[in-house]
């Protein structure tokens, strides 16, 4: 008999429970196989009515993201060799309302990530004659870092600040408005720095710095985080000493 | 352009922070065990006076008191926001901790400024 | 084509779960951070026994000499002990965590962490050598 192992998946069908209640799948075990292949696998063979979000299977689309043992993972990347012997608990992203089953409600992330304008902001734009804006590589290491987030918000269902305070901005979109600041081409930083300062930007972060672990492309929220408090410091005594400066 | 002096209480949680992550340990280890202990015979009265008479030395202990309580009044701020979910008293508790840091940097100062 | 589809009617009824109270126990990251958090309290206590001992010695030798022999009982070593442990806990926390915050950048590259880290501790280490060598010249 081939070896098997037990998911315990959580499931919300807001028709038939009030509240999310777990289920027992048995799958197959196989060494190559992540989590996310056994969910396909019940919902091929076992259970059609599981829902849940994938895409890509490679760690680049975001979308696969649920808590694994209680941890934020991307089920994509998550063996269920590293899980042995099981059962390995899979629920939704926590933090996030439940809409149905393992598929969370991230609506209240992307106001946010909007609010930061996580693109590049231009007092003025180059006429097209001068050709485009250049780089150094230098430059780009800057921000190179923050730029590789696939808003797969693993960090907000690590965070315990944005679980308690409903407001805050949150890890990825704040490395996000960090990668736009740092970023040699932009102007809108101080744009940025008004509206991360107020109540739910980035004062309401403690560093727990849970963020930056369960990153699976090694973004570092919690480090840009950081940064861009130093730098909004660092501004405040600047506007302190020199009124006269700039606005 | 700075609204408001979250920067400022931050800048005073980070070199508060430091200050105490630097001398603290050693600080805490002499006066708390070794003096105590008899390991280390601690220094007598006029020779601490005689430091405390510099101005550097005077600087020197006013840092070491007032930043790390302004440290500790931030951090413990958000402690008790997040710890046990009461943000609905901010102002009681900005007004405890910060005044209570404040309390202890005009103490100290005077403290200080009276020895001489 | 008459009601056979019913489909889930407008608007879903999302599943919202409360934060508990004693969400810093659910994993040990988290009772870390709370820990890490709660060294507040005895660096404040710290900074109050210093401020207690400079009222001492602002009083002369009689009350310095009280103050000295109070910190001999044994309630306030171990309680002083257990303060060092956690004022330690805050030095190491805060040295390891500092290269998030404080970027260095040298001929055009990020420094890596653990230079700053170092960079950090000798620092930690020159400042204690320094007050025990201030201390032990009288």
């Amino acid at each position: 008999m081939a070896e098997t192992i037990t998911l315990s998946v959580a499931r919300y069908r807001p028709e038939i429970e009030p509240e999310p209640a777990f289920q027992d799948y048995r799958v197959p075990y196989r060494k190559d196989w992540v989590v996310l292949d056994a969910l396909n696998y019940i919902k091929d063979n076992l259970d059609g009515s599981l829902s849940f979000r994938w895409s890509c299977r490679m760690g680049v689309c975001g979308s696969c993201g649920m808590m694994v043992n209680g941890t934020p993972k991307l089920t994509c990347a998550a063996f269920l060799s590293d899980y042995l012997p099981g059962p390995i608990r899979v629920e939704p992203l926590q933090y996030f309302p439940v809409v149905r089953d393992l598929v969370v409600d991230i609506s209240d992330f992307l106001r946010k990530l909007h609010k930061v304008k996580p693109w590049i902001e231009r007092e003025e734009e180059k006429p097209l004659a001068e050709g485009e804006y250049r780089q150094t590589p230098e430059q780009l290491d800057r921000y190179k870092q923050f730029s590789m987030c696939i808003n797969c918000l693993l960090c907000y269902a690590a965070c315990p600040i944005y679980g308690l305070e409903g407001s805050f901005v949150g890890p990825a979109a704040i490395a996000l408005a960090q990668r736009y600041n740092l970023d040699s081409r932009d102007q809108g930083s101080r744009d940025r720095m008004e509206t991360l300062s107020e109540q739910g930007g980035m004062w309401e972060c403690t560093f727990v710095g849970e963020c930056t672990k369960v990153c699976p492309k090694k973004v570092d929220p919690a480090g840009a985080i950081q940064q861009y408090k130093v730098a909004t410091a660092t501004q405040w005594f600047k506007s302190l000493l020199m009124p006269w400066g700039s606005k | 352009m700075r609204k408001g002096i979250t920067p400022l209480l931050w800048a005073l949680f980070s070199a508060g922070g430091t200050v105490a992550a630097l001398f603290y340990p050693i600080h805490l280890f002499l006066t708390g065990v070794a003096f105590p202990l008899g390991w280390v015979n601690p220094p007598r009265h006029e020779t601490v006076l005689h430091w405390l008479r510099q101005p550097l030395f005077k600087i020197y202990f006013f840092v070491l008191i007032s930043l790390p309580l302004f440290h500790w009044a931030h951090r413990f701020r958000y402690t008790l926001y997040d710890g046990l979910q009461i943000k609905h008293l901010t102002v009681l508790i900005v007004v405890l901790c910060y005044g209570s840091a404040l309390l202890g940097t005009c103490l100290a100062a005077y403290t200080l400024w009276s020895i001489h | 084509m008459t009601g056979q589809n019913r489909h889930t009617p407008y608007h879903p009824r999302w599943y919202r779960r409360r934060v508990s109270v004693w969400w810093w126990l659910q994993s040990w990251p988290y009772a870390k951070f709370v820990l890490r958090e709660l060294t507040s309290l005895f660096v404040a206590y710290y900074a109050l026994v210093t401020l207690w001992k400079l009222r001492a010695l602002a009083a002369g030798p009689q009350a310095y000499a009280g103050f000295l022999e109070r910190m001999r009982s044994p309630l306030l070593i171990v309680l002083n002990s257990v303060a060092l442990i956690f004022v330690l806990f805050h030095s190491i926390t805060w040295f390891n965590l500092a290269p998030k915050a404080m970027v260095v950048r040298l001929a055009g590259r990020r420094l890596p962490d653990w230079a700053v880290q170092s960079a950090n501790y000798l620092a930690w280490a020159i400042v204690s050598g320094v007050i025990v060598w201030v201390l032990r010249r009288g």
